[in-house]
């Protein structure tokens, strides 16, 4: 699988120097700066992750004070979401591969992304500034009244850096709606694409319809803070439940942005470590399509208890139950991929083995979550902070995971060692399970989310997935420490390392920065590993 | 660079046109798409002022007699003739598209700058109305003074008003310095029936916020206008 | 309360069993299919494992029956699941008519909960075995939450606007009570604790002095304190409606429509009075926000509750 040397000239090496990136109009170098910016915004993420769970193995309010441990959550939430979760896949990842993947030069709007990036790190220092003087404390959900009245902390920077992030998010869903429809290669129809592209579309459908309301929202809600505006004021007469359906019908359809693409990425990899095609190609396809619009009519389930009336509730609550169909269509195809196919199990392939486990218990417990019945019990419980961690970093960040894994050669050139990326998938798997499963238990118990202190028979479970935080650290660091060591003493990767179907295969490893010497014309399928295929009646 | 890169496989057309991208294969691919990338782009900014409005149809609903008297406190004529002045810029625009797509090089400067002749005009009446409401202590905040049991609700009405306007202005400022830009390329000749894409865009995005407006109009300044005349 | 490592909470209302047999099946049905799957995909993965890295995958693509099965059955298992929580939820958020009134506020970071005989209480709350009990309350500064989990129940409280929980205690002792908003910087900090009694013992603790005036006496206080009683006469000839026998009833208004006379409107016509103007009456009444606060709207609502309709003799005249 070895080639001799990496090509003479790739996207790397062309040209020299820092301005030669920070003015680039180069996709791949555009994908690589996102990776930059996004590893910077998950370590501090995680470096807030560790002070609550350190905090969180006392029942008493010790490491920290409560002020400074509402701060560390909120932080948590506010870079993980907006700096990682929704960027991760398709800033990176799909920056990266889309073009390749359908035989472009570049995205439709070169010039476009680079701004797209240069936003995302505007918002990102704002964002951080907000961190150093004193950080916020809000919730990443900035509630009001709490956040336009009552907060003593930095809501309106943090507000304003979070605002200026979500024009990143638009701006990349535009270019990535526009590469799709108009720069595919001569014969690549939307059935033959490969089913990542199809979710980078469903994804950019979401990041444009559904991005522009949390900005207004912050913006309303930043002008009551500064302006003394009234619109959520209760005593105006305003209504702070406003705030909720207006941040939810955002952020709602925001968790599909972050779990669409790793979703592709997952179809991507079972394909080529499975040498055949994706079962039930068109459905995987129109899932993807069926849960970003049905993912903007779910909103209000983070509102069941409060105060919308119970018909209502029915409604989103039964919409919420229709939503999960798709996703789980999903998982039922990619377990029968496996059927009969030729099973490879490298690194991207276990990443996609822990990601099914995952997201199926992250999936399922959010059935527990749309049942209303439930809810009123499980709301703003630990329940919560389980089921969508797990589908968070149990889905998405895995997804993440396997795609970084898969395409690393292609990006790098290089490959990393198997056994350490092995090592490191079975630490992340554990040490993650080990963090959240006992939350699915103090939910129950109705140990409330946001809590600095807590009573004390909650103790054991939270020193349990306090335990598994630091094995998670572990496993993350590995990560980083063996991707490093692969950009200097990594085997080279050749263009074809894993033999996968696919244009981004058919060109060198790392690409040249045109990407393909001469534009590939298609006549034939995605996930073509088989001369013949069958449909099974 | 060294550029080991073929061409683009562009068998039927000629030399490259100067502004045809090199990621493109043809300029026809390049125009559909930087005229989808605005189409798309204007659907946001619909979701934009979405939000606002959100808000705006909820308290209305709730709060009937606050918008009344809220939107009475609005001057109706300055409000009607910034109608006018908007409706008329996008007749102006329009005839700018014209012009640059027949190749009219002066005429297409003329129209854009009576464009931004007129949009400057809608901002400095806007621009008087916004000073009028500072001096009536009717901007919403600390010092909002305002008679009458329904004073908080028109309160939340105002709000939405410097919202919806303040927004709006934002993107006629926005606007007009992309017709800036435009005007000065269109006077250095650099548009012809080929490509004149910026120009057609920017009509686009021109149009769109005179849309906006001419929802806001009747949204904010006429509410109840009807009861209040008899 | 310890005992042990509790894995699951214990149950002290009517309402718990109910919920907690919903969960029980949600995870069994989960948990089902959650097995079935992991199990297809260990079973592949062993089975089809190529070592040789050469081979190739059979060339299957689809099967439409599969997919309608598995569109359609889950779709069907779902709707289930759907209905019950429906059912259970709406137990849930619908008061018996009969409940024991309680009042709560909420504000940064306590909750003060005030009994109708006159007891108020800060951060506990005692109420009796066996009855139903409805606790009404409101925030005073930002969003909070009212959650009692041995009693299953939870509800938001907001300001501006009244929430309420019901339940049956069916087990005597000591549960948690916490927020379950977050609220600032003592979030954590706003919890309390329910002590269900036996009947007697709850009589003995209600009549345990301390109490002052019930609420029903003390909104009559503020009836004639804030000037209500000049002009809402109770034959309704006054400047204002009369008020008697008027709670839970449909009142119509002055723009055609018809409201419900319940805890919500009266709070709201004290505070914002011109909103929903009563048919045949003028848009005189003041606000009288500023002037009373939470405590004594919910005094007032009590006591208004309680005047009979016209005809019988009023309960407490002055």
């Amino acid at each position: 699988m070895t080639t001799t040397v990496l090509p003479r000239v790739n996207y790397l090496n062309v040209r020299h120097g820092v301005a030669s990136w920070l003015l680039t109009k180069d996709h791949k170098r555009i994908g690589i700066m996102y990776l930059v910016v996004v590893t910077i915004a998950f370590f501090l993420g995680g470096l807030f992750a560790t002070g609550v769970r350190i905090e969180l193995t006392t029942p008493q309010g010790d490491f920290v004070s409560a002020d400074t441990y509402n701060r560390l959550f909120t932080m948590h939430g506010v870079f993980m979401v907006f700096f990682v979760l929704v960027p991760v896949v398709p800033a990176v990842l799909g920056n990266f591969v889309l073009p390749l993947m359908i035989g472009a030069k570049d995205v439709a709007f070169p010039r476009l992304n680079l701004l797209s990036w240069y936003v995302f790190v505007f918002g990102f220092i704002f964002t951080i500034t907000a961190m150093v003087t004193g950080g916020v404390d809000t919730g990443w959900t900035f509630y009001t009244p709490y956040s336009s009245s009552a907060s003593n902390s930095n809501v309106m920077l943090t507000g304003i850096g979070v605002f200026i992030t979500g024009f990143s998010s638009i701006l990349t869903g535009l270019n990535f709606m526009v590469t799709i429809h108009r720069m595919r290669a001569p014969g690549l129809t939307w059935f033959r694409l490969p089913l990542f592209v199809w979710a980078l579309y469903a994804t950019a459908l979401v990041m444009i319809l559904a991005t522009p309301i949390i900005a207004i929202t912050i913006g309303m809600m930043a002008l009551e803070r500064a302006l003394g505006f009234g619109i959520f004021d209760p005593r105006l007469g305003g209504d702070p439940v406003l705030f909720q359906h207006l941040f939810w019908f955002y952020s709602h359809p925001a968790v599909y942005i972050m779990i669409l693409p790793p979703m592709g990425v997952i179809s991507e990899v079972i394909a080529c470590f499975s040498r055949k095609n994706v079962f039930g190609y068109s459905f995987v396809a129109f899932s993807s399509l069926a849960i970003a619009v049905f993912g903007f009519l779910v909103w209000a389930h983070h509102l069941f208890v409060a105060g919308i009336s119970p018909y209502s509730a029915m409604v989103f609550s039964f919409l919420s139950f229709a939503v999960a169909i798709p996703s789980a269509v999903k998982v039922f195809n990619w377990t029968a991929t496996l059927y009969q196919g030729a099973i490879w199990w490298r690194a991207p392939m276990l990443w996609v083995f822990g990601f099914i486990g995952l997201f199926l218990i992250g999936g399922l417990t959010g059935l527990f979550l749309a049942s209303l019945g439930l809810d009123v019990h499980l709301h703003d419980t630990y329940f919560v902070v389980a089921h969508f961690h797990y589908i968070m970093v149990g889905g998405a960040v895995m997804g993440f995971f396997a795609g970084l894994h898969y395409w690393w050669p292609k990006m790098t050139g290089r490959m990393y060692p198997n056994w350490a990326a092995t090592t490191a998938a079975l630490l992340v798997f554990f040490g993650f399970n080990l963090t959240f499963f006992p939350q699915f238990i103090l939910g129950y118990l109705g140990m409330p989310r946001r809590y600095h202190a807590y009573s004390e028979e909650f103790q054991v479970l939270n020193v349990l997935s306090s335990a598994g935080a630091s094995i998670l650290a572990v496993g993350y660091t590995l990560i980083a420490s063996y991707l490093v060591f692969s950009l200097f003493r990594g085997q080279a990767a050749g263009a074809n390392p894993w033999r996968a179907t696919g244009l981004e295969w058919k060109t060198e490893s790392p690409p040249i920065p045109d990407n393909f010497t001469e534009t590939p014309i298609v006549n034939e399928g995605a996930y073509k590993y088989s001369e013949r295929e069958i449909e099974v009646a | 660079m060294p550029d080991i890169v073929a061409s683009h496989a562009d068998p039927g057309d000629h030399a490259h046109h100067p502004a045809l991208q090199h990621h493109f294969q043809t300029l026809e691919q390049q125009q559909e798409a930087s005229t989808l990338g605005m189409w798309i782009f204007l659907v946001t900014e619909v979701m934009f002022f979405g939000g606002l409005l959100m808000a705006y149809l909820v308290y209305r609903v709730w709060y009937p007699l606050a918008w009344s008297e809220g939107s009475l406190e609005l001057d109706i004529r300055l409000g009607a003739f910034n109608t006018v002045v908007l409706i008329g810029s996008s007749l102006t625009m329009a005839l700018a598209v014209r012009s640059a797509q027949t190749g009219a090089q002066k005429a297409t400067v003329r129209w854009l700058l009576l464009t931004m002749a007129l949009g400057l005009t809608f901002l400095v009446v806007k621009f008087f109305e916004y000073r009028e409401k500072y001096l009536l202590h009717h901007i919403p905040g600390p010092n909002f003074q305002f008679e009458g049991p329904e004073a908080p609700h028109v309160q939340i009405f105002l709000s939405l008003y410097f919202g919806l306007t303040g927004l709006h202005a934002l993107h006629m400022i926005v606007g007009f310095s992309i017709l800036a830009v435009i005007t000065w390329m269109a006077h250095r000749r650099r548009f012809s029936p080929e490509w004149h894409t910026p120009v057609e865009l920017s009509g686009l995005y021109w149009h769109f916020v005179d849309i906006v407006w001419i929802f806001l109009f009747p949204l904010l300044y006429l509410v109840d206008r009807a009861h209040h005349l008899s | 309360m310890l005992e042990g490592i509790p894995l699951f909470p214990v149950q002290a209302s009517n309402l718990a069993p109910e919920v907690d047999n919903l969960y029980f099946f949600v995870t069994a049905i989960t948990a089902f299919f959650a097995l079935i799957v992991v199990f297809f995909v260990i079973v592949f993965a062993v089975k089809y494992r190529d070592h040789t890295g050469e081979k190739v995958g059979a060339p299957i693509t689809g099967s439409i029956w599969l997919e309608l099965g598995w569109s359609i059955v889950p779709f069907l298992v779902s709707m289930a699941i759907f209905a019950w929580a429906t059912i259970v939820f709406f137990h849930l958020v619908r008061a018996p008519d009969q409940t024991l009134e309680i009042y709560s506020t909420g504000k940064r970071w306590m909750w003060r909960f005030q009994h109708i005989d006159g007891q108020s209480e800060i951060n506990e709350l005692h109420v009796p075995l066996g009855r139903p009990v409805k606790v009404t309350f409101t925030s005073e500064d930002v969003l909070h939450s009212l959650f009692i989990p041995a009693f299953r129940v939870k509800a938001d409280a907001i300001p501006g606007r009244y929430s309420s929980i019901w339940f049956t205690p069916t087990r005597a002792g000591e549960y948690h009570l916490f927020c379950a908003e977050y609220c600032g910087t003592k979030h954590s900090g706003m919890i309390g604790r329910v002590f269900v009694m036996e009947p007697n013992e709850y009589q003995a603790w209600l009549g345990g002095g301390g109490g002052g005036l019930s609420m029903t006496a003390r909104g009559e206080q503020l009836f004639q304190q804030l000037g209500c009683v000049s002009c809402h006469l109770t034959d309704g000839s006054g400047r204002g409606p009369s008020l008697a026998g008027k709670y839970g009833q449909q009142e119509q208004l002055a723009d055609g429509e018809a409201v419900l006379v319940n805890d919500t409107y009266i709070r709201e016509s004290i505070l914002t009075p011109q909103m929903r103007l009563v048919a045949g009456y003028g848009p005189v009444m003041p606000t009288f926000q500023g002037q009373v606060n939470e405590q004594g709207l919910m005094s007032l609502i009590e006591y208004i509750k309680s005047l009979p309709s016209m005809g019988q003799p009023a309960t407490a005249t002055k």
